[in-house]
């Protein structure tokens, strides 16, 4: 398959870790934090951690929408939802995650009307066909799904469909990694830049993390040897002793972004003074809410929302596993309480979670591998 | 609705609630059809329940899955189905062309498997009360000759075999849902897998240590089901499952595991190794098993899994599915 195979050439990948073990000090420990939960998923997918040599150590960041989202937020779609005659669509992704009586899939087993959609145009579909209810398009995603939400707003006001409305959840990247810069317990070396994100927004608005933290970024794309090519080009970057940011996805990712994506978002959209993110809190100027011009599709405005917060259960250490500070597997309720099929904190629910990803793939081969003694039978 | 979906809650549901009641005790491991002795002579009977929407799409529809599918799971348990009982519940309503379509699809599936379909029942629900139609197919069949398989015939060593590309149905389905703007060149893969068991047991006999036909839940959730139930592990290489660039490439676009997606027409086998080369020539050699391939062996770690390995060295553990899988956009 074209623009798959390529990077996932066994001998380019062999080559490529040789590449990273030779350029990496053997006497220090290097901590990489890959930003978006896509390759995370690519990470625990491919076995990346089976190529790196032990001292370059992979943080997850808190790039999975699904995660970063409070369950207070989940609770106030579905309680639109629940009033009679609306859809509830949402991405696939959305499906599973827990509210407080339940994931949206739950809801819809005890017979609302969920249906799941592939992107934000295919539910004013919904709402074209069924004139008769209200769709209600609960909307997720950083920078990456921003565009087609706000693409999808601005057909629905020209169309005139009033039946359509946005429970708008869209979230912007760099306050995020800002969040984690700033955070006290915060050791990380350098950055893997998100991929789909920077296709809208570019390399741009990285240039601080450079500049002013003095860490390197290399924005990369999501197959194995771009993860791996992006490693190679930050270790490149630390030996010189230089903090710059770089582009590895150039294929897809235009350095000054997407500009009509850009104007469509602008058009949309403008920044909330704060939103909550699951395991980080409060961050001032971090998420998008829909301008008054569009105030008609605007669930929050249309229906009465109750405003549900949800404090996450004590002993679920989200944040911590969020920001870096503690691998998944460290967290007190990781594979006991909280696991992918009855997920206690966010990170479990998404396969882009790390917890998620890290019980899927990883923890108990790091459990039965370690048992391996060589025997053969 | 996780529990019906062929993964780990269905599992749960089986041995926490129906193997207690209904066998008194824990069960032996499960097979896709029970084995009964019937005054001297053993028999094989299965029951399945077919629910699929919508009721056709390309390649075939729920008439042809309700009759491959329990010639299936007799066929994969080492028997060759006899007869089938056929059960409809039917929503009010349902046009009559559709329910002949069906039993007409039915007739014509039963034919090219050999099987002969012996009675039925209908029921008819209240509209809304059911979605168009379900049916139910239950088989016998007699024990093919020199084959005796059960996980507790898997050893270290045994070879993995797969009769054809896995994800077809699966992905068909999805696709032919319409929710997805997405289409591609796809048929679901249901057919009968009888032909090709009867090869393999023609060709190795004994030395074919368990089959399964992968459905819901996918290779993946058939072949943690056999580390669980033999206590060995599993071990596949990736590039040597077969997988069509359609599958691929919807599966990469939705972020779904191949290993995950449901199959109506391929079944696994485990086989002594020795004899492995032997039982790929003869799948290979019938008409329909031309793909088959050795994909993985068994081995002592990681006991209970079942570990992927990637030609460049990379390892992931691959679980049962969780619920039914679902696309991934953000």
């Amino acid at each position: 398959m074209r623009f798959v195979d390529e990077f996932r050439e066994p001998e380019l990948i062999t080559k490529t870790a040789d590449e990273i073990r030779r350029l990496a000090d053997p006497q220090r420990h290097y901590r990489f934090m890959e930003v978006c939960g896509g390759h995370t998923h690519s990470i625990y997918r491919f076995g990346l951690k089976d190529v790196l040599p032990a001292n370059i150590e992979l943080v997850h960041g808190p790039g999975c929408p699904v995660c970063v989202l409070p369950m207070g937020r989940i609770d106030d779609g579905l309680s639109i939802a629940e009033q009679p005659n609306v859809i509830f669509a949402a991405f696939g992704d959305m499906m599973r995650v827990p509210g407080t009586h339940g994931s949206p899939l739950e809801h819809k087993a005890r017979g609302m009307d969920v249906r799941i959609v592939y992107s934000p145009s295919d539910a004013l579909k919904l709402a074209r066909n069924n004139p008769d209810k209200q769709v209600l398009f609960f909307a997720i995603g950083f920078e990456t799904t921003a565009p087609s939400t706000a693409l999808t707003l601005i057909r629905a006001k020209a169309e005139g469909i009033r039946n359509f409305t946005v429970f708008c959840n869209h979230v912007t990247i760099i306050p995020a990694i800002r969040a984690i810069l700033d955070s006290p317990d915060m050791r990380i070396d350098a950055f893997i830049g998100p991929g789909h994100v920077s296709t809208v927004i570019g390399c741009r608005p990285y240039g601080w993390i450079a500049a002013n933290e003095r860490k390197p970024i290399v924005v990369a794309g999501f197959e194995p040897l771009d993860i791996l090519q992006s490693i190679v080009m930050l270790l490149r970057q630390m030996q010189e002793n230089e903090n710059k940011v770089e582009n590895q996805y150039k294929r897809v990712v235009p350095w000054e972004g997407n500009r009509g994506a850009l104007k469509a978002m602008a058009e949309v959209f403008e920044l909330r003074p704060y939103f909550e993110w699951r395991g980080l809190g409060f961050i001032s100027q971090s998420a998008l809410r829909i301008k008054d011009a569009y105030a008609e599709w605007d669930a929050e405005r249309r229906f009465s929302v109750p405003g549900i917060r949800v404090t996450d259960p004590k002993a679920a250490q989200c944040g911590e596993v969020l920001k870096g500070v503690l691998k998944p597997a460290q967290c007190k309720l990781f594979g006991n309480e909280c696991t992918p099929e009855h997920p206690i904190g966010a990170l479990m629910v998404s396969s882009e979670g790390s917890c998620a990803a890290y019980y899927n793939y990883e923890h108990r081969k790091a459990a039965q591998l370690t048992q391996l003694t060589g025997v053969s039978c | 609705m996780a529990h019906g979906a062929g993964g780990k809650a269905s599992r749960r549901l089986i041995d926490g609630l129906f193997a207690p009641i209904l066998f008194g005790s824990a069960p032996a491991p499960l097979g896709d059809a029970a084995h009964i002795n019937v005054n001297g002579t053993c028999v094989a009977l299965t029951t399945d329940s077919f629910v699929v929407r919508p009721l056709r799409f390309p390649g075939g529809s729920i008439g042809e899955l309700a009759v491959n599918g329990t010639v299936n799971d007799l066929a994969v348990s080492g028997a060759r189905a006899q007869a089938l009982v056929v059960s409809y519940v039917l929503e009010a309503g349902l046009p009559t062309e559709i329910l002949e379509g069906e039993v007409r699809a039915m007739a014509t599936a039963a034919k090219a498997a050999g099987v002969v379909i012996a009675g039925g029942d209908t029921k008819v629900v209240e509209h809304g009360k059911a979605d168009q139609m379900y049916i139910t197919t239950s088989g016998i069949g007699h024990l093919i000759p020199g084959l005796s398989i059960s996980p507790a015939a898997v050893r270290c060593g045994d070879k993995i075999l797969l009769s054809g590309p896995i994800g077809d149905h699966g992905i068909t389905i999805l696709l032919a849902r319409g929710e997805l703007d997405l289409e591609a060149d796809l048929r679901s893969d249901t057919r009968s897998v009888l032909p090709l068991v009867e090869a393999l047991a023609d060709a190795v006999g004994a030395g074919v240590h368990w089959m399964r036909d992968p459905t819901r839940g996918g290779v993946a959730t058939s072949l943690n089901e056999l580390a669980h139930d033999c206590g060995l592990g599993i071990r596949l290489a990736e590039e040597r499952v077969p997988i069509r660039d359609e599958v691929r490439g919807a599966c990469e676009l939705l972020g779904l595991d191949p290993l995950h997606i449901a199959n109506e027409g391929q079944f696994l086998a485990v086989v002594a190794a020795e004899r492995a080369e032997a039982a790929l020539a003869a799948l290979r050699a019938v008409p329909g098993g031309r793909d088959a391939a050795l994909i993985g062996e068994v081995s002592e770690q990681p006991a209970g899994s079942v570990l992927v390995t990637t030609l460049y060295g990379g390892s992931r553990i691959v679980d049962m599915l969780v619920g039914d899988p679902l696309p991934r956009i953000c």
